[in-house]
């Protein structure tokens, strides 16, 4: 009687056994290189630490009340955020536009549609570069084309004022293919007969747009809001390479300021306390996506 | 339903229009990189003669050659490690049923919230005391797991039909080999797309890359585009500008060939 109900455990649990076999690989790397680092980077940020990254002294909240009175820190979340809000809307605005005008049938529209996502193919690195030189001062094509028509010239990556500006017109270019892409895919899902049937009720482009294409779009564009608020938010390359947090700090956006505290300056406590700010933004970020666009995102 | 031909006009040159700008930063990259230090200072659009000097150029003064092998081997170990990986988790959700499954598939989901950058202070000192800093297992084992690689494919197993996996065990095919030898053959679209997206961050990926890499040994292109900007700027844009194209160029054929594919697996992917 025992050993067949222990036989019936041993069994029923196949799957179970199973199944862990089949996840552990994953479970294993999500322990090694996303839990534990995130446990000990809260952990880190209420310590001083030693050059070698190990915690010393123990300093409960004064990372957190050192960075919230540091004029730097506050700094470079006012830029953060402001860069944020400059590449978001207008980057999926922009990206929607496009998608709506490639998503036509017409004849060699898929050589548009290559176009259109090919800046996804351009690494961060390389689009930087790039930009770097439409950007440069003399040489670079913004400030001949102003010059050309007789407009004062733009110091366009050297200037406070402009700084981060110019680094957001670069980044929702490089946004502009991956969400493309996406917003394409979701506007080929919505079924061809709501066309046909608001066609036949005489619905104009406009009135179709709004009644049926952004409704049934709703659940990619909700998608595609959430993905580039956090990838606004984790943007490092085309600082490193554009501007280096500058001029006077204006572009010092959040990752740049941990990788530099952390890096260059060998804080590892106060640059763990910003990683853990960034880990609550994305955290409320995706919450608040959740809870307030569900609601009103209509699904098929 | 055709369209009138003022319309058509209206939409072609639109498209036109809309590509030119889009395009243009590439576009212009790749003609920088045929001229002369003197032609750039001029500002001249199209270069005088398509001369490969800038070309010559950049292979001589940096390793891309090592860095561009680098690149494969760290993208295409990623691509692989992640179809792996994703692959096992993804069946397991789908076909063995077991009890805390939901709960572990949250751990998974939970994943998506931690941003990288995050974890990557702790995620560098671990590199380091494995003592795996220049190393290609450094540079792509910590992105084999993949939250968002799993989910796709879980979407994609949960569509074949569960008789297979009855039938299957009736045949007395043990799961493995029911997962090895039926679940990804018919799973084949979904895996390019996954191992499509996986090449393409990986080769693109520039933060990580430069923190565990010091020397050259497993240094990647991108890192290497740094290197050669901040070396060559003062001067030689169409030397930096060669170097550009040669890294974009797999990235670009990829997207090209793979778009429609990586368009429609994406969005199917991010959406049910």
């Amino acid at each position: 009687m025992n050993t067949t109900s222990k036989m019936g455990l041993w069994r029923r649990t196949l799957n179970a056994r199973t199944a862990s076999l089949y996840l552990l690989p994953s479970i294993l790397l999500f322990s090694v290189f996303v839990f534990y680092p995130m446990f000990r980077t809260i952990y880190l940020s209420f310590y001083l630490t030693d050059q070698a990254g190990n915690a010393a002294v123990n300093v409960g909240f004064e990372n957190y009340s050192y960075l919230l009175q540091s004029s730097e820190f506050i700094n470079s979340m006012k830029a953060t955020g402001l860069f944020v809000l400059y590449t978001v809307p207008i980057g999926i605005t922009i990206a929607l536009l496009l998608a709506l005008l490639a998503n036509e049938k017409l004849k060699g529209i898929g050589f548009f549609r290559t176009i259109y996502s090919s800046t996804m193919g351009v690494s961060v690195a390389a689009s930087s570069v790039i930009w770097l030189f439409l950007f440069h001062p003399s040489i670079g094509m913004f400030n001949r084309v102003l010059s050309a028509i007789n407009l004062p010239q733009v110091q366009w990556l050297l200037d406070p004022e402009w700084a981060l500006l110019s680094v957001s017109i670069s980044t929702i270019w490089m946004n502009t293919g991956f969400c493309f892409l996406i917003l394409l895919g979701g506007l080929q899902n919505i079924d061809e007969h709501l066309y046909e049937s608001a066609r036949i009720d005489g619905a104009g482009y406009f009135h179709r747009l709004r009644r049926i294409t952004i409704p049934m779009l709703s659940p990619t564009l909700f998608f595609i809001v959430t993905i580039s608020l956090i990838n606004a938010f984790q943007s490092f390359g085309q600082i490193d390479i554009l501007t280096k947090g500058g001029p006077s700090q204006s572009t010092n956006l959040i990752v740049y300021s941990i990788y530099r505290e952390a890096f260059i300056n060998y804080q590892f406590g106060t640059a763990s306390a910003q990683a853990v700010f960034l880990f609550l933004i994305i955290l409320i970020v995706t919450i608040l996506q959740f809870k307030l666009v569900e609601k009103k995102v209509h699904y098929q | 339903m055709t369209m009138s031909l003022p319309k058509k006009v209206g939409f072609y040159f639109l498209l036109i229009f809309t590509s030119l700008i889009i395009f243009f930063p590439v576009m212009y990259a790749f003609l920088i990189s045929f001229m002369t230090g003197p032609e750039i200072m001029q500002g001249k659009f199209f270069p005088s003669s398509l001369q490969l000097d800038n070309y010559i150029k950049v292979f001589d003064r940096l390793p891309l050659l090592k860095y561009l092998t680098n690149s494969f081997i760290v993208s295409a170990g990623v691509m692989v490690g992640q179809l792996i990986v994703c692959s096992l988790a993804a069946y397991a959700f789908v076909f063995l049923p077991f009890r805390g499954s939901n709960f572990v598939f949250y751990l998974f989901i939970s994943t998506m919230m931690i941003p990288w950058e995050a974890t990557m202070i702790p995620n560098f000192f671990i590199i380091q005391k494995l003592d795996w800093l220049n190393t290609y297992q450094g540079l792509t084992l910590p992105f084999f797991a993949l939250a968002f690689g799993t989910f796709l494919l879980r979407q994609h197993f949960k569509t074949i039909p569960k008789e297979l996996h009855e039938a299957s065990k009736i045949a007395g095919l043990s799961s493995f080999a029911f997962f090895w030898r039926v679940i990804l053959p018919v799973s084949k679209t979904s895996l390019v797309t996954l191992g499509a997206y996986g090449f393409l961050t990986t080769w693109n990926m520039y933060l990580w890359p430069l923190l565990i890499t010091t020397n050259d040994s497993v240094r990647t292109v991108q890192i290497g585009l740094k290197q050669l900007q901040s070396q060559e700027t003062a001067t030689e844009w169409g030397v930096v500008m060669a170097g550009v194209i040669v890294v974009i160029i797999p990235t670009l054929l990829l997207l090209f060939i793979g778009q429609k594919q990586l368009q429609k697996g994406l969005s199917q992917g991010a959406l049910k």
